[in-house]
């Protein structure tokens, strides 16, 4: 059971790919569905089996590491799972449509979503650091390939700089990962941290943790290695942006919240904890600050990224020799805030795809009015937008609730200041797009209305990103499901 | 037993259902989405009849569910929230009624219903709210759904006045949201109980207390327009008639309004906070802004920003009866949420009427508008001397009890506050009042508009006659039962004797 | 100095080079040599620096193998991205067209 359920996340995802590269995109539409369908049961099935037995390592195919792939399946890859399944099908429903289908060189958006998704799902179970790295190359490459579909000059340029960016940033980490494999002989993350926690830290395993973390907050765009970031989402068709900013961005923060969360404790210092959670108070400022200067819709959402990415890396010194309970709250409050950006910002891009879709202008000016045509992409983008600006009853409002809380509870008060203005900041963005689309202008009476099913799918989004603020209690509980040492290499 | 639990949500649901309705109904759907209107008023209405009656008797309503680790959502029915849920049930009513009639023929009409509806939701949140996480939930619910309303014209000036909104209450916000965690940090998820959770607190904790407290009167100060937070409200009053109508005396301000009377009683006590030397600073807050309120009125020429002015002036009262150490003080501040909601409705709907029908927006466009619009101009009179003081009108009775309880208390310059803001109040209004019944009327009104048989649309006038009879009978009766007045006392006798 | 540490500095030297051609040359077909020198450097140190009782370590030549598949995989794409790149634009680098270049470019 347990192995039909692997092969079904990370090998049928491959096979979709590889499906899909022989047919043309109409085709590979119908096979993306049938697709869908069952990464959404085999993802529901693994959850349904962690709730009944409990987490646990599994060796592929028989072999355990370090020759084989081990995974790692606890509650918290699972909750990562289930929001990949509900993220990717959502932008793959909508991408089938929204997608232009005559452009010969679009029959490669599928083939390169469905190698995406692998990667993803290789992430969120990877138990060993040298997969891990194999994962995040699968989602780099299929990614920038995603971007550069594009087509103009301007989507190869944007493709080229995420493509050195990330290549640059893996082998910051790869180099990170031979530097501790050379000191402790181990490449399993859990076995590493066994290492550790019976002998002193070794001298240089500090180097190796901070390259790792360096190159992985290079590929999630940590303030300042962030500039590739905007003009490939924003440049990017939607559903594309959408999967990039939800998804892609968070795998890279994943494994580096991961190895703090598992070495940070020994390796780490406070200086370090510290200097990481200022870079992501300094990305909270000046992303939202860049987002509310700019012309363009999609990149004032791409910005936003910037900042909301930020944020996540308050996880660091909000975990750094804390009391039990606060380190929890933090880590709770981190894969919310995840959870919440992944939801809003799919539901964000989506509907901004439409808006712009059905404006025939990118520029923001160009909204006035629009309020009175399109109701359902403005509802969804307003929606989205209260979540990142963390107002009740959101996901994202939850998670800024749980971090004030281990803010306050670590007596590390100035964080404090960085999300409540976080907050005020992101009003400033998201209220400016409102206040454009609420201007009345007497010209505007042109719109051309984008099809039902392109609406729906942003609404649901934010939908669920409203609802989770609501249910977090019950989300956040997947992510504490029990897991059984007994099978630790 | 099962209905005392979904009572509270149902009375939520009624206008959150109506929103989404409302939303999804075509711009030109004008019979269904009024019948979906008044319909959901009522219904609502009818639920909140039924929960004052089960809180009289002493019914527990309620319902709560963890919502992030550590926090509940607790919604819950006692005294006080029922004095808002009621406040806000009547006037939603009417002031829905109104708002079909003003709006006939804008545009965005469903834009402006299903946010209206929302904005009630909100307001119904706050009332039923059983702990301040949860109050804090549908406070900021209310900011987002009343800045489409305060836009809602799309002009320029429009969206200058919502930026100073958002800005003013976006920030309140943010410092209420941190003086809720905090006071999470100190003393954990604290329920909404009479008598407060403070009597007997530990005085290493007095620092923190005081701080928080400082804090959450100052995030909610802003809506509820406590000096200097007060900038919004003036600006504000570009937005619709019916929409200045419902923030001013049901929504926003008093939502402010609403929370600090929470504060005080629910969450601190009004013992501790007497302790913690909170109150009579406050006080000469409240009592200032009830002066620098009126003396600012007194220079307007704009009938609405006159009436933001005077609204400034008459919610610190609230504010003030609470602060009086006191049983009868308090009820008069209590009992003034809801006189002054009903006789600011009252002006603010003629306001409306005279713009409609007249065309009249400034105080020198009025002068013999008592001939033309008779009905209208009495209802204006009602509530101008209602908000006077004049016996037997609302005000009298607020400020009669709320002076009682100052004598009470021992603080004998309210009494001379109460004096010197009355005498304000009649100088600002009765120049209005001489200039509606004892000047020739223009030949040419700026913009005048006709309905049949009644002076305006049928629509506006019955709901402004309405809500002047109103302010007249919750005067005159006011010693019977469920009369505003014994309410307050209901909600008085159980915060002091828990 | 033992012969693991060599390999293991020659490896470091590498990959400080790679990043600073990396970073510096505006050249793409430069900067993408300067990514696979990068890479050797790492491979380097992976198969250099750990000892396996006295020897080499077998695990991470096997990894490394892995390796090498994933950079030439990136470098092939990352080719197939500048020869389109500069068939739409006519560029080598990725500066900015300044605004009079833009509308045209080279189609």
């Amino acid at each position: 059971m347990t192995l039909w359920l692997m092969a079904g996340l990370l090998f049928t995802p491959l096979a979709w790919a590889v499906l899909t590269l022989l047919t043309d995109f109409r085709w590979g539409r119908w096979v993306t569905s049938f697709g869908i369908l069952v990464q959404v049961l085999v993802s529901l099935g693994l959850w349904l089996t962690i709730a009944r037995d409990g987490g646990f390592y599994y060796g592929l195919g028989g072999w355990d590491a370090p020759l084989g792939i081990e995974l790692r399946v606890d509650g918290l890859a699972v909750t990562f799972v289930l929001l990949t399944a509900v993220v990717a099908s959502a932008c793959g429903w909508h991408a089938g449509v929204y997608i232009d289908p005559d452009k010969a060189w679009h029959r490669y958006f599928w083939p390169l979503f469905w190698f995406l998704w692998s990667g993803l799902n290789a992430v969120w179970l990877g138990g060993d650091l040298f997969n891990l790295y194999v994962g995040l190359e699968l989602i780099s490459l299929s990614a920038v390939g995603l971007v550069a579909l594009g087509g103009k000059a301007a989507a190869l340029r944007a493709s080229l700089r995420y493509l050195l960016a990330a290549l640059l940033g893996s082998l910051a980490y790869l180099l990170g990962v031979a530097l501790l494999y050379g000191q402790f002989g181990s490449l399993s993350i859990a076995g590493v941290a066994t290492l550790l926690a019976d002998n002193p830290a070794p001298a240089g395993s500090g180097l190796a943790l901070a390259l790792m973390v360096t190159g992985l907050s290079l590929k999630t765009a940590l303030f300042p290695l962030h500039q590739w970031l905007p003009p490939a989402h924003g440049i990017a068709k939607s559903p594309v942006s959408a999967l990039l900013s939800a998804l892609v961005v968070k795998a890279s923060f994943y494994i580096a919240a991961r190895l703090w969360l598992e070495f940070g404790a020994t390796i780490g210092s406070f200086a370090a904890a510290q200097l990481v959670g200022l870079l992501g108070s300094a990305a909270v400022v000046w992303g939202s600050w860049l987002a509310f200067r700019q012309q363009q819709l999609k990149q004032v959402v791409a910005y936003s990224s910037v900042a909301q990415i930020g944020y996540l890396f308050l996880l660091f010194p909000l975990t750094y020799s804390v009391s039990e309970a606060v380190s929890l709250q933090a880590q709770q409050g981190i894969t919310l805030q995840v959870i919440s950006h992944g939801l809003a910002k799919a539901a964000m891009f989506l509907a901004a795809g439409n808006l712009i879709l059905s404006v025939g202008s990118g520029r923001i000016e160009a909204l006035a009015g629009v309020s009175r045509f399109l109701p359902f992409s403005l509802f969804s983008f307003g929606l989205a937008g209260v979540s990142l600006m963390s107002l009740p009853p959101t996901g994202g409002f939850t998670a800024k609730w749980l971090l004030l809380q281990a803010s306050l509870g670590s007596g590390q008060w100035w964080w404090v200041a960085v999300l409540l203005a976080g907050g005020l900041l992101s009003a400033a963005y998201v209220f400016r797009i409102y206040r454009a689309s609420f201007l009345e202008r007497p010209e505007t009476d042109r719109f051309y209305h984008p099809p039902r099913s392109l609406e729906v799918i942003p609404l649901i989004l934010a939908l669920l990103s409203l609802g989770l603020g609501l249910a977090s209690e019950q989300v956040l509980s997947v992510m504490a499901l029990p897991f059984e040492e007994a099978g630790a290499p | 037993m099962m209905l005392s639990v979904w009572l509270p949500v149902l009375a939520l649901m009624t206008s959150l259902l109506a929103a989404v309705v409302i939303f999804a109904l075509p711009e030109q759907g004008y019979r269904l989405r009024t019948a979906v209107n008044l319909g959901a008023a009522l219904v609502k209405l009818g639920l909140v009849v039924v929960m004052v009656w089960g809180v009289f008797r002493g019914v527990d309503y309620g319902v709560s569910f963890t919502m992030a680790p550590g926090v509940a959502f607790v919604l819950k029915a006692d005294a006080l929230s029922m004095m808002f849920a009621g406040l806000s049930a009547v006037l939603w009513l009417l002031t829905t009624v109104y708002a079909v009639g003003y709006l006939e023929d804008s545009p965005n009409r469903s834009r402006f219903f299903g946010f209206f509806s929302l904005c009630v939701a909100s307001t119904m949140g706050i009332a039923l709210a059983g702990n301040l996480f949860t109050f804090f939930l549908f406070y900021e619910m209310l900011t987002l759904s009343t800045y489409p309303l305060v836009v809602h014209r799309g002009t320029e000036q429009a969206l200058k006045a919502g930026r100073t909104y958002l800005i003013y209450t976006l920030t309140g916000g943010a410092v209420l949201l941190l003086a809720i965690a905090w006071l999470q940090g100190v003393a954990g998820d604290l329920p909404f109980r009479e008598g407060g959770h403070f009597t007997e607190n530990d005085p290493a904790l007095h620092t923190s207390l005081i701080g928080i407290f400082v804090l959450l009167v100052a995030g909610l100060g802003v809506k509820a327009a406590v000096f200097p937070l007060h900038g919004w409200l003036p600006q504000a009053m570009v937005a619709p008639a019916p929409v200045s109508a419902l923030l001013h005396a049901v929504a926003v301000v008093k939502a402010g309004a609403f929370g600090i009377v929470r504060v005080v009683y629910n969450i601190y006590g009004v013992e501790a906070s007497s302790v913690l030397g909170v109150l009579e600073p406050l006080a000469w807050l409240a009592a200032f802004t009830i002066l620098y309120g009126s003396v600012r009125a007194l220079w307007q020429v704009d009938l609405k920003r006159l009436l933001a002015f005077s609204t400034v002036s008459q919610v610190s009262y609230i504010i003030l009866g609470i602060c009086l150490f006191g049983p009868v003080g308090a009820a008069g501040g209590l009992v003034h949420l809801l006189h002054q909601g009903i006789m600011k409705i009252t002006l603010f709907f003629c306001a409306g009427n005279y713009a409609e029908t007249l065309g009249i927006h400034r105080l020198d466009e009025m002068d013999g508008a008592g001939r033309r619009m008779p009905a209208t101009s009495f209802a204006f009179t009602v509530g101008a001397f209602g908000m006077i003081g004049a016996p037997p009108l609302a005000g009298f009775i607020t400020k009669w009890t709320m002076g009682t309880g100052a004598l009470d208390a021992g603080m004998d310059w309210v009494i001379a506050v109460l004096v010197l803001s009355s005498l304000l109040n009649a100088a600002y209004f009765l120049p209005i009042l001489h200039r509606l019944w004892f000047r020739d009327p223009p030949r040419q009104w700026p913009h005048e508009r006709r309905w049949g048989r009644l002076e305006t649309s049928a629509w506006l006038y019955w709901p402004t006659l309405v809500t002047a009879v109103v302010t007249i009978l919750a005067g005159v009766l006011a010693s019977l039962p469920f009369s505003p007045l014994s309410w307050a006392e209901l909600i008085v006798l159980r915060e002091y004797s828990p | 100095m033992t012969a693991s540490l060599l390999y293991a500095l020659a490896g470091a030297v590498l990959f400080g080079m790679g990043l600073y051609g990396l970073l510096r040359l505006p050249h793409l077909l430069r900067k993408l040599l300067a990514f696979n020198i990068m890479g050797s450097g790492v491979f380097l140190v992976m198969v250099g620096l750990p000892q396996h009782r006295g020897g080499a370590d077998p695990i991470p030549q096997a990894l490394v193998l892995t390796g090498i598949v994933v950079a030439i995989a990136a470098t092939a794409l990352a080719v197939v991205l500048m020869r389109r790149y500069y068939h739409l634009s006519g560029m080598t680098t990725l500066e900015e067209p300044s605004p009079e270049q833009r509308p045209g470019g080279r189609r």
